[in-house]
């Protein structure tokens, strides 16, 4: 029952549009566009509390309480946060490019919401099962490097663009060893669409069978977000905020939201090329597959959390040299493992 | 519905969600404007000269291997996906061309490309 809770709501209201007489295309166009707005809540009410979240786990990796005052525990608090931010006036700069200053938050949502489409949060729950799912989504992600690009170029202040060509750099180095680390698992699999690479993390995850590929894309991810201890491009004691430094209340509101919800999508993307996606681990089948999701993404999610109060911030050169000197080579002699060990497994013929 | 045709309301409802946010907003702060205020920060001081210069190369650089890099996964993934059907000869010539790409990461390397000056 609760295994099916979502699927049998997706079936319910098929039937129901079924049974109105409409032509089929309209149905499954409205069906799609349920999906989308349940994923679109999912989506805010999570970065919502992701960032009550990650107060919290600061406040108690630093032996404070943190946000306790709205809502029970706080609970609230990001309510009142988002109610202030809309509030708030949005204050262009004389000198700023006003079209593309505007356009940049308007815009770094999309590819965010557009990469949600592929990402199965439980057995058969994907929005769009696509074949090509995971270079759909590479290929999506990489265009947000574009929109804080524009934020940063458009509002015409010093650090803005300092950090923003930070951003550029920055994102287009660990592409490549995020790409490049997914390779393994993609020779392994055979397929990129998502539930076939699921499927075959059935009995064994691939982050035992593939664990260097999984350091990889997780430190590239880690940066491809922006996040400490490679948060270079909006080092407060440094540039301010970076590309964000001009932006106020909604518009900066946006950059916040997607940078929370790009944390989503890269932990549930090492949850399922990794940790199995939606299996449950040790036969613990009674447990809905989408709660066995979201404890994996949220695991990762912490992980994540705690980096960024356990480690210092790095210099750009180490960052640039990490990337380019010491990832890329290990993905590449990742990828070059993974095929000697696969046509060594084939010729014994296990 | 193909795949394709959802694609296209996640982007048409994600653009309309975008600029929905930003237009209620412009619909309900205030706008109490001063010249101060309309100034970019630069912690401030007045600011002096234009901000979009030229600027460094090192940047150039970076993007330029990236490109390369970036046209070699495109080969890399199809290759990848058939990688169990394509049997040894394939596999080789992947080695092949993977290590011309090392040759030239490694010449960029040489040449101090990869060095932050």
């Amino acid at each position: 029952m609760l295994e099916n809770l979502f699927v049998g709501v997706a079936d319910w209201l098929r039937s129901l549009l079924g049974g109105l007489g409409t032509p089929v295309e309209i149905n499954e166009a409205i069906v799609m566009l349920v999906k989308l707005v349940a994923i679109l809540v999912f989506i805010l009410l999570n970065a919502a509390w992701l960032v009550y979240m990650e107060r919290k786990v600061a406040a108690y990796m630093q032996a404070r309480i943190g946000p306790n005052r709205v809502g029970p525990k706080g609970l609230l608090q990001p309510f009142a946060d988002v109610g202030k931010l809309i509030c708030k006036e949005i204050v262009i700069p004389r000198k700023a490019d006003i079209v593309v200053f505007l356009l940049a938050p308007v815009l770094i949502f999309v590819p965010t919401v557009m990469v949600f489409a592929v990402i199965p949060f439980g057995k058969n729950m994907a929005a769009i099962d696509m074949n090509i799912g995971v270079f759909y989504l590479l290929a999506i992600t990489s265009l947000s490097t574009l929109f804080l690009w524009m934020g940063g170029w458009a509002s015409n202040s010093k650090y803005s663009l300092i950090g923003s060509m930070r951003v550029v750099a920055q994102m287009v180095s660990y592409e490549l060893p995020l790409v490049l680390g997914l390779l393994g698992v993609i020779m392994i699999v055979g397929s990129l669409r998502m539930s076939d690479i699921i499927a075959a993390q059935e009995h064994v995850w691939f982050i035992f069978t593939q664990p260097i590929a999984f350091l990889i894309y997780f430190t590239a991810a880690v940066a491809e977000t922006n996040r400490c201890p490679f948060d270079l491009v909006e080092g407060e004691s440094e540039i301010i905020s970076g590309p964000y430094t001009e932006y106020a209340g909604m518009a900066f509101a946006m950059f916040f939201m997607a940078e929370y919800a790009n944390i989503m999508v890269i932990c549930a993307m090492a949850t399922i090329m990794f940790l199995g996606g939606w299996h449950a681990p040790f036969g613990l089948d009674f447990i809905p597959s989408w709660i066995w999701f979201f404890l994996k993404m949220y695991a990762l999610i912490f992980i994540v959390m705690q980096l960024r109060w356990t480690y210092p911030r790095i210099r750009v050169d180490q960052l640039m040299g990490f990337g380019w000197k010491v990832l890329v080579p290990l993905a590449l002699a990742n990828i070059f493992i993974t095929g000697v060990g696969m046509k060594i497994y084939q010729a014994i013929g296990w | 519905m193909s795949d394709w045709a959802g694609v296209f309301i996640f982007l048409v409802v994600a653009l309309i969600f975008g600029a929905g946010g930003i237009v209620t907003s412009f619909l309900i702060h205030p706008r109490r404007q001063n010249p101060a205020k309309l100034e970019e920060y630069e912690c401030g001081l007045p600011t002096r000269g234009p901000t979009w210069v030229q600027f460094r190369t090192s940047y150039f650089l970076y993007a330029l291997l990236f490109v390369i890099f970036d046209v070699e996964t495109i080969y890399l993934y199809p290759w990848a996906v058939k990688f169990q059907s394509l049997g040894l000869f394939a596999f080789i010539e992947m080695i092949i061309f993977i290590f011309i790409l090392i040759v030239g990461l490694w010449y960029a390397w040489k040449e101090g490309a990869l060095e932050w000056k």
